[in-house]
């Protein structure tokens, strides 16, 4: 079997809007798939019907072979789930939530111990097994959470947000901690509203907007199917890149956007490239930098949706 | 009572079955300890509860008896034997209100999603939660005793009364805890839970002759009163540690206990299963 997770048809409505609108989804075995989009886009939804939390209204899920309703106990001694809140108890000390775990799946009293300290030590949280984790930063919360749900050595990862609210050292650190499961054969359901997280980590790309799936692919596929280039330049001298802007905007006839340092405008032809050097060349324009790039996620999004990726006051997804 | 659940209609009704088969009922018996260890720890760990648990008996026994006393029988220690079984009743009454309470901030944070989402018994972080709540109880119904007997109380029916009385209340409390978990299963925040137990709770043990004889109340209220559950366990507790009937009572409150376990056990595994 390939396929450590394949949804088909997903359907999920609360309170008659629909969440899920036919939703598919394939996780090749060990592999990551990111599932991104925006706030109400349906990923946490999914991510619970595919933890056996949610009963879908129409469709098919099954994990590993095991349909999630029909043997939802089988499925959830497969996975572990991250949840978009780190789900720890506060009181309790960092050792004290790993034995806990490790004791309800059937760790005796002994090997609950070792496989926590085991943890604490891979997740970098030794220092603190001892103390209760309502003194852990966000970023030890959230390791702790991902070491929770790591305890029964499962085949399946699914992290739902799991970088959110994170500075970007702590988000560093957990995608290093992701991708070494990944390296020891875990599959991995990431769901994200970050296009770099997403970039980042994911093998295949499920973009989801409004409870359906508006694209999917490899991040370098959706990024070809964006169908635009990016070209980017810097001027050597600052004050020479409003020259060059305009310089650009005859050639390519896009409107071109600058951040005061970098100036950026969408292309849909590399030829254009050898012309912006001649004409900047002609006008006495000394480039600093010139490159022409595939578009990031984030422009990927907005050719996608028609909208920026920004989190949207829609909250569809109101299953605590 | 704010929104109940968020299934569509025509959905199908609630994931898998508590406990499946594939749990035994050994292993079943097992987590709910673990879990119920969960809360003794998180209790220990919590030093403005222990407090809390300690202090108020203090306050509540001084208080009644001291600010009441007089005015109720013209005579304090007359009031304080009155007293003590019905303010013991009502602090292990009140305290069932943190089952609902702690299993509504389970759910808000999360915690209760790793629980649903681990190969264990359905029922067991609910049972857990519950076993370990009835360590809290004793230690309230303890702690009131102490405070009863530092200013006198003297019971009649010796030891052997008291710890009667003290396991029917504790028996009674663990059927309540069935409602209190339905409330917080059905309420959507914590803060709600509380604030819809105290509604509950306040005229079930004022309304009762917890406090006061009934023969004083009005006569719809004495209506009420005489066949308040409370007032049964509270008789009985009274006959157990004082004197008065014991067997009327001591039935009465089984049978009440029967009954509120047979309808709020259904009840709040329904809304846990239906708790999304």
């Amino acid at each position: 079997m390939t396929h450590a997770i394949r949804a088909e048809g997903l359907v999920k409505e609360f309170k008659g809007k629909r969440a899920l609108d036919r939703v598919d989804l394939t996780a090749r075995k060990g592999t990551v798939l990111g599932v991104l989009g925006p706030n109400g886009s349906g990923k946490t939804t999914s991510v619970r019907i595919l933890a056996t939390l949610l009963r879908a209204d129409g469709g098919y899920a099954e994990v590993d072979g095991f349909d999630v309703l029909r043997h939802p106990h089988e499925v959830r001694r497969l996975i572990g789930l991250t949840g978009q809140y780190a789900a720890v108890d506060e009181e309790l000390t960092g050792t004290q939530n790993l034995v806990l775990i490790a004791r309800l799946l059937g760790f005796d009293r002994a090997r609950a111990r070792v496989r926590s300290a085991e943890l604490l030590e891979g997740f970098a949280l030794s220092d603190a097994a001892d103390r209760p984790t309502k003194g852990y930063s966000g970023g030890m919360r959230r390791r702790l959470d991902l070491a929770a749900s790591m305890i029964g050595g499962p085949s399946l990862l699914y992290l739902d947000e799991p970088t959110t609210g994170l500075d970007p050292h702590s988000r560093n650190e957990l995608w290093e901690v992701v991708r070494r499961q990944v390296e020891n054969g875990v599959t991995v359901l990431l769901t994200t509203q970050y296009l770099e997280e997403a970039d980042h980590l994911a093998d295949d790309l499920v973009v989801l907007d409004h409870g359906r799936v508006i694209s999917e692919g490899t991040p370098e596929q959706l990024k070809d199917r964006a169908g635009t280039q990016v070209l980017e330049l810097r001027t050597s001298e600052a004050d020479q890149l409003g020259l060059a802007i305009k310089v650009v905007e005859a050639v390519t006839s896009s409107p071109v956007s600058d951040d005061g340092l970098t100036a950026r405008v969408p292309v849909t032809d590399s030829a254009v490239l050898p012309e912006v050097v001649r004409r900047l060349d002609e006008q006495g324009v000394a480039v600093g930098e010139l490159s022409l790039r595939k578009p990031s996620l984030d422009e990927v999004f907005l050719a996608l949706t028609g909208q920026p990726a920004e989190p949207q006051e829609i909250s569809e997804e109101t299953s605590t | 009572m704010s929104a109940v659940t968020t299934d569509s209609p025509t959905g199908p009704v609630g994931p898998a079955p508590m406990a499946p088969p594939n749990v035994s009922p050994l292993r079943t018996a097992h987590q709910g300890l673990q879990l119920a260890w969960r809360s003794v720890l998180k209790v220990k760990a919590n030093p403005e509860e222990v407090l809390g648990l300690i202090l108020q008996p203090i306050m509540f026994v001084t208080l009644f008896v001291f600010v009441f006393g007089q005015a109720m029988m013209g005579d304090w220690q007359a009031y304080r034997d009155f007293l003590m079984p019905g303010i013991i009743a009502q602090s292990v009454i009140f305290a069932t209100l943190g089952t609902g309470f702690s299993l509504s901030q389970d759910v808000e944070k999360g915690i209760f999603d790793r629980f649903r989402s681990l190969p264990i018994a359905r029922s067991a972080p609910l049972v857990g939660a519950i076993l370990g709540d009835l360590v809290r109880y004793t230690i309230t119904v303890v702690m009131v005793l102490v405070v009863g007997l530092a200013i006198g109380f003297r019971p009649e029916g010796g030891a052997l009364g008291v710890i009667a009385a003290g396991a029917l209340i504790l028996l009674f409390a663990f059927a309540l805890c069935w409602m209190s978990a339905f409330v917080g299963m059905i309420v959507r925040t914590p803060m709600s839970v509380q604030a819809f137990g105290m509604i509950m709770m306040f005229p079930l043990t004022f309304g009762s002759s917890a406090f006061v004889a009934p023969e004083s109340m009005p006569s719809w209220l004495q209506t009420v009163a005489v066949n308040n559950p409370v007032s049964h366990v509270v008789d009985a507790m009274r006959g157990l540690m004082l004197d008065g009937d014991v067997a009327g009572p001591v039935l009465w409150t089984l049978g009440w206990t029967a009954i509120i376990t047979a309808v709020f056990f259904p009840l709040a595994a329904w809304a846990y299963r239906r708790r999304t």
